[in-house]
C-alpha cells in the first residue's frame, strides 16, 4: 500500500479524492485528508448562496459518508504544520506524526488583505469560508440593529462582485470599491465593465471605479473609507475581497521552492521540487502564475492523480485555459481565450452593445479573419459554448465573422456551431469536469449510458455550473438518432407519448378526465405542472370542455380565467371582437374600471385590460360585465385572443374589402377554442396591411378579387411573417382554410409550440401545408372541418358558466375560511393610476 | 420583506400544540389546493386525493414574495409529492417543503389531519 497525505480540504483536494478513487489502481493507496476547517470540503464558488438559503451541508462537495465509504480517512479540524521530508512524514500541530508515501498540497489561498492603516478595526471581515459569512453576518445585524446599512466590499473582481452579492443579500446597501478603472479588470474591457455596472447599479449596488483607499475611519470600528483622492465614503462594514495569497508556509518552512510573491513552484507534472510532494489548486505556482478559478485546479488534481498511478506523460497543457462563465448578481457574464488581447497580437474586434436590453458582446479575429481569439459576452451568454468551442478547435470562422455575434441576418436561422456531431472528438464540452465530444458519445455508443441523465452520471458532464448542458443534450440525441435509436420527445415522466399521440388516444378511446387518462396511459405517477394542463387542452379540443370542469389541471390562468400578474392579482379583458366597439360600451367598460379602481390599459390587441383586480373581485366584475352584454376574452388562455382589423372599406378611402365584418366574425368563429398555445389572427383591408395581419397565426389581406391568406406568422421573441397559404379566395374558403388549418395545428403541434415554430418543423414546410389544407392529399380536410364546426357549436362562455353557478365561484376567494382578502398586497401611485409596488 | 418569510417554520408532527380546525373537507377541490387563514399566517392546504394525503405549507412563495402557492397545480416529481407555484413554476416538495427544480429556499411544512368532515392544521403555537 502507498500512503497518500493530502493537507488542505478544499474543492481541489476533494476533486483529487474523487478522481484517484475512481482509477483502477485506487486499491493500492491508503488516503488521509487533513483539513483546519470544521467541515467537509465545500463549494466556494458558490459560497454567497449561504445567505439566500442554502446550508453548509448543501454546499459540501460530498455525501457525509462519502469519504469513510471510499476508504478514506478524514480530518477535519485539524492543521498540519510541519513536514520532515527526510522521514516523510507530517505532524499536526499537537505534534502527532503521520508518514507518507506521496504528499498532495492542496493548501488554497488566503484572502490577500492590503496593508491599509487601519485594516484591523471591528467591522473589517474578508470573504473565504463559511465562518467568515458567519461572523459577516452578525455583525451585520448589529450594525442594522443600530439604523446602518451601508458597507463596502473592497474589490471589483469576480469574487469582490460575488462578496457584493452576499452583502446585499444581508439587507446592507453595497458599495464596490474597485482601484482599477473597470470592474474585473483581468477579464473585462472597458465596455463590457461599463455594461456590467449599470446591470448591477439597476439591482441597487453602487459602483466606485479608479479609487485608491488611504486609510480607514473610526476609532474602535470601521465608519468609512478615506481615499487618495480627496473624497471618502461612509460605511459601517467592510469586506476585503482584493486578491488571494497562496498558502505556502509549511513548504517555505520545509524548503521547498516558493515563488517570490508566493505560490509552491511545480513543474507541469504538478511535481514541487520534492519528487514525492504535489502542489494542486491555488496554492501550486506553476508557469510563474497562480490560478484562481477551480477548472485548472481541478486540472491540476487530475495530473496529480494520473503521475500516482504511473502515468509519467501526463502534464498540464502549456496554455492553461482560463475561459469563465458564471452568473454574477443576476447578470451573466463570460469570457474566453484572449478577451483582452494580452499577446499584443495585431487583430480585429468586432464589438455589439445595446444599452437597451443590457447585452455587450465582444470578440477578437486574427487578422486574416480565419481564427476566433478570444471574446467577451455580457447580459446574455446563451452563445458562449458554442463560440467556445470554435476558439477552443480552431475551427474555420464564417465569411461574416460578425455573424458569430450578431446571428446570421436574413437566411436560415440555425446555431453557429452548425452541427454539433462535426466538432472534433476531442473538443471540451464541459470544461468544469473536462468532458470531452468523444467521451459523451462514447458513453452511449459503447453502452455504459442509455440517455442523458446516464451519460450526465458517468461522465459528469455538465454537473459544474451546467452551462454546457443543453449542448450536451444535443450531443446525446444526435448520437441515439446515428445509432438508429428512438429519440423521443415524450410529454414528461409521467406519460411515455408525445402530445399528438396522447391526442389520438385519447380521440380514439373517448377518455374524459385526467385521471383516467393518467390512469390508462400514465407511468404510474400523479400528474404534473406539465401533463396536467396538456391534457386539459386536449380535452378542451377533443371534447369542447371549458376550464371550469377541471380547473385544477389548468395552468395558472386557466384556474382562474384572468390573466395571474405580478403581485398575485388578475388582470381582466372582455372580448371587444375585431376592435369595434360603442361609445356607450366604453362607458360602461370606464365606470366598471373606475369602480374597482383597476390600472387600465389598451392592449396589442385593440382591447381593454384592467388590471390590479383581486380573486376576491374577479367575480362581481365579471357579473357586471356579463350585465353590459360583455363576454370573457381568452386572455388568460391558450387560445384566440384577438382577430385584429384596419378599418376597411366601411370607411377607409382605399379599402377593398369589409375588413371589419370579416374579423369580426373569424373572432366570433374561433373564440374560446383552446389550442397548444395562443392563436391571434388579422384581417387588412388593403395591401397597406394597417392591421399587421402578417404577424398572426392567420392573417388575411384583401386584394383585387378577393382575400390572401397567409398563414403561421408570429410576433415575439422572434418574429416572423406569415406565409402565403392561399390567393385570392372568397370569405366562405378563407373559413374552409382556416378551419382545416388550425385543426390541423391543433392535432399535431407539440405543447406549448406557436404555429410558426410548428411550421418551421413540418417536414415539406408551407409547401406540405398547402397540399393538407389547399389540396387536401391526405383526405383529412372533410374530417377536420367536422371536427371545426363540433368545436364552433359548442362554443360557451366560461365566465357566464362560473358567475351563474354558485359551487363554481367557492374558488374565487383569496382565504377558504374567511372573507378577507390578501392583506400583503400592496399598490403604489403611477401617473393617474396604481401599480404593485416592485418585487424586493 | 425577510420576516414575513421567517414567520413560517416547518412544524414537525411532534411540535404540534394547536390543532386549528381549518374548513370543510368540501371545502378543498380534489388534488388542488386553497388557502386558509390562521393568525397571520396564510397556509395553503392541498387535497391529495389520488394519494389519499393530505398536506400544507406556506402560502408564500419564496421566489418573489407572493401569497400565491396555493393556486399552484400539484403531482409528483419522480414519487415526491409536490406543488408547482402559478408565477414561474418553481416546484417545491410538499413532504420536505424543498424546492426541487431550483436553488430557492425550502418552504416551511405542516401537518394536517381530517376528523370527520373537518381539516386540520398543526402549528406549534
Amino acid at each position: 500500500m502507498k500512503k497518500v497525505v493530502v493537507i488542505g480540504n478544499g474543492m481541489v483536494s476533494y476533486k483529487f479524492c474523487e478522481k484517484l478513487a475512481a482509477t483502477s489502481d485506487f486499491k493500492e493507496f491508503s488516503v488521509t485528508v487533513f483539513g483546519e476547517e470544521p467541515r467537509r470540503a465545500y463549494d466556494r464558488v458558490h459560497l454567497s448562496e449561504y445567505f439566500t438559503g442554502k446550508t453548509a451541508e448543501d454546499l459540501s462537495m460530498s455525501t457525509a459518508d462519502w469519504y469513510a465509504d471510499n476508504n478514506i480517512e478524514l480530518h477535519t479540524s485539524e492543521m498540519i504544520t510541519e513536514i520532515n521530508r527526510e522521514q516523510k512524514t507530517v505532524a499536526n500541530h499537537r505534534g502527532v506524526t503521520y508518514p507518507y508515501d506521496y504528499l498532495i498540497l492542496a493548501t488554497g489561498s488566503s484572502a490577500f488583505v492590503p496593508p491599509i492603516p487601519g485594516v484591523e478595526k471591528e467591522g473589517v471581515f474578508v470573504y473565504r469560508t463559511i465562518e467568515d459569512l458567519e461572523a459577516m453576518a452578525s455583525y451585520a445585524k448589529k450594525i442594522k440593529a443600530e439604523g446602518k446599512v451601508e458597507a463596502a466590499v473592497l474589490g471589483g473582481g469576480l469574487l469582490g462582485l460575488e462578496c457584493a452579492n452576499a452583502v446585499k443579500e444581508l439587507g446592507l446597501n453595497a458599495h464596490v470599491v474597485e482601484f482599477a478603472p473597470r470592474l474585473m479588470p483581468r477579464q473585462l474591457d472597458k465596455g463590457a465593465s461599463d455594461m456590467l455596472q449599470s446591470k448591477i447599479e439597476d439591482l441597487g449596488l453602487q459602483v466606485h471605479l479608479s479609487k485608491q483607499t488611504q486609510y480607514l475611519q473610526g476609532n474602535k470600528s470601521i465608519e468609512g473609507l478615506q481615499f487618495v483622492d480627496d473624497t471618502e465614503l461612509k460605511v459601517s462594514m467592510l469586506v476585503v475581497s482584493a486578491g488571494i495569497r497562496p498558502r505556502d508556509e509549511i513548504a517555505r518552512e520545509c524548503g521547498l521552492e516558493v515563488g517570490t510573491r508566493g505560490g509552491i513552484v511545480v513543474d507541469n507534472h504538478m511535481k514541487t521540487t520534492d519528487e514525492s510532494i504535489f502542489a494542486i489548486g491555488e496554492c501550486a505556482l506553476l508557469n510563474s502564475m497562480i490560478y484562481g478559478l477551480v477548472a485548472p485546479g481541478y486540472d491540476m488534481a487530475e495530473i496529480a492523480v494520473q503521475q500516482l498511478c504511473n502515468e509519467t506523460d501526463a502534464a498540464m497543457p502549456e496554455v492553461i485555459d482560463m475561459s469563465t462563465q458564471l452568473k454574477l448578481i443576476g447578470t451573466e457574464v463570460a469570457s474566453f481565450g484572449d478577451a483582452l488581447n494580452e499577446a499584443k497580437q495585431e487583430i480585429d474586434e468586432i464589438v455589439y452593445e445595446n444599452k437597451r436590453t443590457g447585452i455587450y458582446k465582444k470578440i477578437n479575429i486574427s487578422k486574416d479573419g480565419s481564427t476566433l481569439l478570444g471574446g467577451i459576452l455580457i447580459g446574455d451568454s446563451s452563445d458562449y459554448n458554442a463560440l467556445f468551442q470554435i476558439y477552443n478547435t480552431a475551427m474555420q470562422l464564417p465569411e461574416n465573422p460578425e455573424d458569430l455575434i450578431l446571428g446570421s441576418r436574413g437566411g436560415e436561422g440555425g446555431s453557429l456551431l452548425g452541427d454539433v456531431m462535426d466538432l472534433p472528438d476531442d473538443a471540451q464540452i464541459c470544461s468544469c469536469e473536462s468532458v470531452t465530444k468523444g467521451q459523451i458519445c462514447g458513453a452511449i455508443e459503447d453502452g455504459t449510458a442509455e440517455d442523458l441523465g446516464g451519460v450526465i452520471s458517468c461522465t459528469k458532464a455538465g454537473t459544474g455550473c451546467g452551462g454546457c448542458k443543453p449542448m450536451v443534450k444535443d450531443l446525446v440525441d444526435a448520437t441515439l438518432k446515428s445509432l438508429g435509436r428512438e429519440v423521443k420527445d415524450t410529454i414528461c415522466e409521467h406519460f411515455d407519448y408525445n402530445r399528438q399521440e396522447l391526442f389520438d388516444i385519447v380521440k380514439l378511446k373517448g377518455l374524459k378526465t385526467f385521471d383516467e387518462v393518467l390512469d390508462s396511459h400514465g407511468t404510474g405517477g400523479h400528474g404534473c405542472e406539465i401533463c396536467k394542463p396538456l391534457v386539459a387542452s386536449l380535452m378542451a379540443t377533443i371534447h369542447a370542455d371549458t376550464a371550469n370542469k377541471e380547473y385544477t389541471i389548468q395552468d395558472s390562468n386557466d384556474r382562474f380565467l384572468a390573466n395571474i400578474q405580478r403581485n398575485g392579482t388578475y388582470s381582466v379583458v372582455p372580448r371587444v371582437a375585431g376592435g369595434e366597439i360603442t361609445p356607450q360600451q366604453l362607458i360602461d367598460l370606464g365606470i366598471i374600471g373606475k369602480k374597482y379602481d383597476l390600472y387600465t390599459k389598451i392592449t396589442g390587441g385593440q382591447r381593454i385590460d384592467f388590471f390590479g383586480a383581486t380573486l376576491n373581485q374577479l367575480p362581481s366584475i365579471w357579473k357586471e360585465l356579463i350585465d353590459k352584454g360583455f363576454e370573457s376574452g381568452h386572455a388568460y388562455g391558450k387560445s384566440l385572443r384577438t382577430v385584429k382589423s384596419c378599418v376597411g372599406s366601411t370607411w377607409c378611402r382605399y379599402g377593398m374589402d369589409e375588413s371589419v365584418s370579416f374579423a369580426i366574425e373569424l373572432e366570433e368563429r374561433y373564440k374560446g377554442i383552446r389550442s397548444p398555445h395562443k392563436m391571434k389572427g388579422g384581417v387588412s383591408g388593403c395591401i397597406r396591411e394597417c392591421a399587421e395581419a402578417r404577424c398572426k397565426d392567420f392573417g388575411i389581406i384583401a386584394v383585387e378579387g378577393g382575400w390572401n391568406l397567409y398563414v403561421c406568422g408570429n410576433g415575439g421573441a422572434n418574429p416572423k411573417h406569415a406565409e402565403l397559404l392561399a390567393e385570392q379566395i372568397d370569405n366562405e374558403t378563407v373559413v374552409k382554410y382556416i378551419d382545416r388549418f388550425l385543426m390541423y395545428y391543433m392535432r399535431t403541434a407539440a405543447p406549448l409550440q406557436r404555429t410558426a415554430a410548428w411550421l418551421d418543423k413540418l417536414e415539406g414546410g408551407i409547401d406540405y401545408l398547402k397540399q393538407v389544407v389547399v389540396e387536401d392529399t391526405l383526405g383529412l380536410a372533410q374530417e377536420l372541418e367536422t371536427e371545426m364546426s363540433e368545436l364552433v357549436n359548442k362554443f360557451e362562455c366560461e365566465w357566464k358558466q362560473a358567475v351563474e353557478d354558485p359551487e363554481m365561484m367557492k374558488r374565487f376567494s383569496h382565504f377558504v375560511n374567511s372573507n378577507d382578502d390578501d392583506e400583503n398586497l400592496l399598490f403604489v401611485p403611477l401617473r393617474e393610476q396604481k401599480m404593485p409596488q416592485h418585487w424586493k | 420583506m425577510n420576516t414575513m418569510l421567517d414567520s413560517y417554520k416547518t412544524t414537525p408532527l411532534d411540535q404540534v400544540n394547536v390543532w386549528f380546525e381549518a374548513a370543510k373537507i368540501s371545502d378543498f377541490p380534489k388534488d388542488g389546493g386553497a388557502c386558509i387563514k390562521y393568525k397571520n399566517k396564510q397556509i395553503a392546504v392541498f387535497n391529495f386525493a389520488r394519494e389519499g394525503k393530505w398536506y400544507a405549507c406556506q402560502n408564500l412563495c419564496p421566489h418573489k414574495m407572493e401569497m400565491v402557492l396555493s393556486r399552484g397545480m400539484i403531482g409528483d416529481d419522480k414519487g415526491i409529492a409536490k406543488v408547482a407555484c402559478p408565477m414561474h413554476k418553481k416546484t417545491f416538495s410538499l413532504e420536505t417543503g424543498e424546492n426541487l427544480n431550483g436553488d430557492l429556499a425550502s418552504i416551511a411544512t405542516y401537518p394536517v389531519k381530517i376528523e370527520g368532515d373537518s381539516v386540520f392544521v398543526g402549528f406549534s403555537e
